[in-house]
């Protein structure tokens, strides 16, 4: 069967539902689970959780406007989250973060055209021990200097775009 | 201090510790199988006679906070504070990827004296691995009986579901964690009514953080007087530390609430002193919103009565950082600054506008731009919108004022001539891209 694109999401934001419930509390776990998939959480996936949740559209968008690691512009495949709070801060935080701008070429708050990376900031991960710290999805890279940065994005890298294709194929082959 | 033997921390370093097995073999769930043979109302009692207080910030005593609970309720809930995102604090995190079980029992624990059969671990979103760790703690404890219907063959059931928060620092606010659970905005309540009466779904909660669910084992299984016998008597039991910042041993360290900033820092045991050619300037040793220290406070002691003595809001979450005399304090300022702007909620008018006034002033001072006047406007600010408890809905606004107005005030001198030091031309221009 042929499906529109609103009639999918509707369909997978329904499954979320079997899987969480439809409270209110669901709201939540349900919009993680569709900004894991979809990078963020239009307004379309807004409008359909409302109406499984039966609540206001505007209620979703006040959470998904709340909480920073929840977002209505799709982020890039990788989240770079750089922390900024004092210990990193003092740790060189910043020759980090220029490495990163300089290496990806964009500034904070950015995602590269490819839609590969978003650079954000972040405040405390609780690795204050061992800081500088960034995030990137759900790993945390500490002790993080400007000369690993080539490295970490190249971690990344090596997960999508053409290396992977070229593992995959080579796997195929 | 060398021969404190690690209560809470003793089984770090012990990967097999994480395993139901492991912590079993170590001694766990003793706590809870002994609680289990006393009422609920004993097991607050003990915790009360411990005189526990809460290690997540305010230093709330937890028996006191059950014995809030109404006597007739039907239904209650626990939640488990592990929003742990105050900088630079990170002992929460430490226990929940070394000692899953532990903070489990700590919470069954909670859970029968407090009657409540659904307890909710809060944990923020950015612990990934610490997530993994808990959550196959909980399936562990679930295939063992050790969660569920029936605890240990007694008439106390209990379900325990990890919620994962979506990024925010209010949230580690109770009502603000309690709003979030229930699917909202982290917006903190208006209290009263507090939990205890009208939390978590309108019923009653208590809501612990957990550290102090962590010391819930070990002081059930040893009694209150061997508690008691640890620390001064108004801040009793084991505590964690963190220190983090120039020190050659950054890190959480356990001991008792008798030490000082200066052992924090010093001890081998714990910082192990300054890093080569560093030199102490100030310290911000509970938290950054307890306030910061001068190099010359740092004879005041981690626990829950002296730092007020040194103008500071309290022990905060003890997790010290030092910063060194190379460092720049108005970059110091403007970080303070910019952390509660980015986190301030929104609610209360003096917190969201103050939090963001104050950051602008701080940025300017920081950017070369400051006037002398600044330091008086921050003073001002600061004390308008918080130090004045029960003026704003929650604490943050409290926790964002201590840190700008002990700075500005401790280190006056030193903003003073900073700020004397500009070249007129160049605040001119600064002016011009900042405001």
């Amino acid at each position: 069967m042929l499906h529109t694109e609103p009639e999918r999401l509707t369909q997978e934001i329904r499954s979320l539902g079997e899987r969480f419930g439809k409270d209110r509390a669901a709201l939540i776990p349900t919009l993680q689970e569709i900004q894991r998939r979809y990078r963020g959480i239009s307004p379309l996936a807004m409008q359909i959780v409302a109406d499984m949740l039966d609540i206001h559209p505007v209620e979703v968008d006040s959470v998904v406007s709340f909480y920073s690691f929840l977002d209505a512009k799709p982020k890039g495949r990788y989240v770079i989250r750089l922390c900024r709070t004092i210990s990193c801060d003092m740790q060189g935080k910043e020759r980090v973060a220029r490495q990163l701008e300089n290496d990806l070429g964009i500034t904070f708050g950015q995602t590269t055209a490819d839609g590969n990376f978003t650079l954000e900031w972040a405040n405390c991960l609780g690795m204050c021990d061992q800081g500088p710290a960034l995030l990137i999805n759900e790993k945390v890279y500490t002790r993080v200097t400007p000369e690993a940065v080539h490295g970490i994005l190249e971690e990344c890298r090596q997960a999508f775009g053409l290396h992977a294709l070229q593992a995959e194929q080579e796997h195929a082959a | 201090m060398r021969d404190y033997e690690p209560i809470l921390l003793r089984n770090v370093g012990v990967p097999e510790a994480r395993t139901l097995k492991g912590y079993e073999a170590r001694g766990g769930y003793r706590g809870i199988r002994k609680a289990l043979g006393s009422s609920p109302e004993q097991i607050v009692e003990e915790v009360k006679k411990a005189n526990l207080r809460g290690r997540g910030g305010a230093g709330f005593p937890a028996g006191l906070k059950w014995s809030f609970l109404p006597k007739d309720r039907t239904i209650t809930y626990l939640c488990v504070n592990a929003d742990e995102s105050e900088p630079p604090t990170f002992s929460n995190r430490l226990l929940m990827e070394n000692d899953p079980h532990q903070v489990l029992e700590g919470a069954m624990i909670a859970a029968y004296a407090t009657r409540a059969q659904v307890a909710y671990i809060y944990m923020r979103v950015e612990f990934h691995e610490q997530f993994h760790v808990l959550q196959r703690a909980v399936d562990e404890a679930y295939a063992a009986g050790y969660l569920g219907r029936r605890l240990f063959g007694h008439d106390f059931d209990l379900q325990v579901y990890i919620h994962r928060g979506a990024g925010a620092y209010v949230c580690g606010e109770e009502t603000g964690l309690i709003e979030s659970i229930e699917g909202k905005r982290g917006w903190p309540r208006i209290k009263p009514p507090f939990p205890a009466l009208e939390g978590l779904f309108r019923r009653p909660t208590v809501v612990n953080n957990v550290e102090t669910l962590a010391n819930l084992p070990h002081l059930i299984e040893r009694g209150a007087a061997w508690f008691t016998s640890i620390g001064p008597p108004h801040s009793t039991g084991p505590k964690l530390f963190c220190i983090s910042g120039p020190v050659r041993r950054p890190g959480c360290y356990e001991g008792p609430m008798t030490i000082t900033v200066r052992d924090l820092i010093e001890r081998p045991e714990f910082g192990g002193g300054m890093l080569p050619g560093k030199r102490v300037k100030m310290v911000l040793p509970g938290g950054v919103s307890v306030g910061v220290l001068t190099a010359n406070e740092l004879d005041m002691k981690m626990d829950f009565a002296d730092p007020a003595k040194y103008g500071l809001l309290g022990l905060g979450t003890a997790a010290a950082v030092v910063v060194d005399t190379d460092t720049d304090i108005r970059l110091v300022l403007r970080n303070l600054a910019r952390f509660y702007a980015l986190e301030s909620c929104g609610q209360c008018t003096q917190c969201r506008e103050g939090t963001s006034w104050m950051y602008k002033i701080a940025a300017r001072i920081a950017a070369g731009a400051g006037r002398r006047a600044d330091l008086d406007i921050l003073e001002q600010t600061a004390r308008n919108m918080g130090m004045m408890p029960g003026l704003s809905i929650c604490g943050l606004p409290d926790g964002a004022t201590y840190p700008i107005e002990t700075l500005v005030r401790k280190f006056r001198s030193e903003l003073e001539e900073l700020i004397g030091q500009q070249e007129p031309a160049r605040r001119d221009a600064v002016l011009q891209t900042v405001n």
